[in-house]
């Protein structure tokens, strides 16, 4: 490859023809409250992990449906529940994540 | 629908374009990277249109380019474009043509900067009194020399020797129109079809029997950009918006590009020989690219001119089997000679793009 001094960078596109959602699917045959998620954002606002983390349910869900690895958020959640108390869509948060680390495994 | 609602929208989109009698400038960059452009412009409003197009060997840049880049302050391009308009006046024309897309913005904002803040324009008059002794009138019209080409574009068509339709099965050539973001991003209302429309090239395409392909990045930037190539680490975004055009136009077997801005004709030209070094992927059949062609140069071609004496040996992207498509005749052992048959010598031939 010639070099030029400078590169492609890596487009922020999501294709959503490409991307590999099969993960995504296991969760919502685990847990099918992912479905009924509407992105409000609420379970990053309150999550006790965020300020040091950058965790957010919201975050891992959109990560998921852009087949991207969501790993390393998962890692930072305690499972304290505050994301369950202040979910609008009375989603169970708790088992979700649970759920994910399934998927992962 | 109501047909009538539509047409008197439609009217909104429109631009007063004049006939005849215009004052002609040139780009500070086009001359180098498309050569014959320029010639021909003058060359078919001239010779073949029998226009009044004239041109003052005095001009100079319009300083756009270097204000864009951030390397000087906007009231030195107003003088630069003041002393511009007063060899206009000094010449005896009102009807102003620029053939450089950031040219034209530039103008335009510096003329609705003087119309919302007189007072500028009154300091600006002083600075070029004090530099120059010389004094301007306004243009009364501005235009971008593919608004000249596309108010002509039927005219052109009635004497054309070629039309860009595959002569092997008849279809029309499956084309991307690109226009330049300083031609009505800024100030939709100057030009043809506004920000939302812009039908200026897609017009020519359709008049001279070609096809307008759509697709998802049509309105992307090339990339170019000016901050985003001058400065060498900033090239990688550069490219990148360039990859994101050819990717997105790829599945959409697009024979041929038309731009009108002397940026986005280089880099959509020169940066696909940097992304098949790169990536060794190439957007036109067999290795070759998708040539991308200046209004001017795809003018001539339509008007018969032979294809060496347009510039088209400059390009990046081989323009042969476009030739072929069209059946265009052309001497392959011709490309590379100049004027008086003087040898220009052959380049060295990238990797992976295909190019004679």
């Amino acid at each position: 490859m010639t070099d030029f001094g400078f590169t492609l960078s890596r487009s922020a596109t999501v294709d959503l023809d490409r991307v590999d959602r099969s993960r995504y699917e296991r969760l919502v045959a685990l847990a099918p409250d992912a479905r009924i998620c509407m992105n409000c954002g609420s379970c990053g606002a309150t999550c006790t992990a965020a300020p040091f983390s950058g965790m957010s349910l919201r975050k891992v869900l959109l990560g998921l449906q852009r087949g991207q690895d969501v790993r390393p958020l998962l890692d930072s959640c305690m499972l304290c529940g505050k994301c369950t108390m202040v979910c609008p869509r009375g989603i169970n948060t708790r088992r979700l994540i649970l759920s994910l680390s399934k998927v992962y495994d | 629908m109501i047909y009538e609602g539509k047409q008197k929208i439609w009217q909104d989109y429109q631009k007063e374009i004049p006939d005849d009698h215009w004052y002609f400038v040139r780009s500070c960059i086009r001359q180098n990277f498309f050569p014959g452009s320029e010639h021909m412009f003058t060359e078919i409003t001239q010779k073949v249109l029998g226009r009044d197009m004239y041109e003052n060997p005095y001009h100079t840049t319009c300083g756009g380019i270097a204000y864009h880049c951030d390397t000087l302050p906007q009231e030195t391009a107003m003088t630069i474009v003041a002393r511009q308009f007063a060899l206009m006046t000094e010449a005896g024309y009102e009807n102003y043509v620029a053939s450089c897309i950031t040219s034209f913005g530039n103008y335009v904002e510096i003329l609705e900067t003087w119309h919302e803040f007189p007072e500028l324009e009154a300091r600006i008059r002083e600075l070029l009194w004090t530099s120059c002794k010389r004094e301007f009138r306004k243009p009364k019209y501005l235009a971008h020399t593919s608004d000249l080409i596309y108010h002509w574009r039927n005219e052109i068509a009635e004497k054309a020797k070629v039309r860009l339709v595959d002569c092997h099965t008849g279809a029309p050539l499956r084309m991307a129109e690109h226009i330049g973001c300083h031609y009505a991003k800024m100030f939709p209302s100057k030009g043809v079809g506004g920000a939302e429309y812009p039908y200026v090239l897609a017009g020519m395409i359709e008049s001279w029997g070609g096809q307008v392909v759509d697709y998802p990045e049509r309105r992307h930037c090339c990339g170019y950009g000016f901050r985003q190539y001058h400065m060498q680490a900033n090239r990688g975004y550069c490219v990148s918006n360039t990859h994101k055009k050819f990717e997105s136009m790829e599945p959409y077997g697009i024979q041929a590009i038309l731009t009108n801005c002397p940026g986005c004709a280089y880099f959509m030209d020169r940066w696909q020989y940097v992304i098949a070094e790169q990536t060794g992927k190439t957007y036109g059949p067999d290795g070759f690219g998708i040539p991308v062609l200046t209004y001017e140069e795809l003018a001539g071609l339509v008007l018969g001119y032979n294809p060496w004496d347009l510039g088209l040996q400059l390009h990046q992207v081989a323009v042969e089997p476009l030739l072929d498509t069209l059946g265009v005749p052309y001497d392959p052992d011709a490309k590379y000679l100049g004027l008086n048959k003087e040898d220009l010598l052959r380049p060295e031939l990238p990797k992976n793009l295909k190019c004679f």
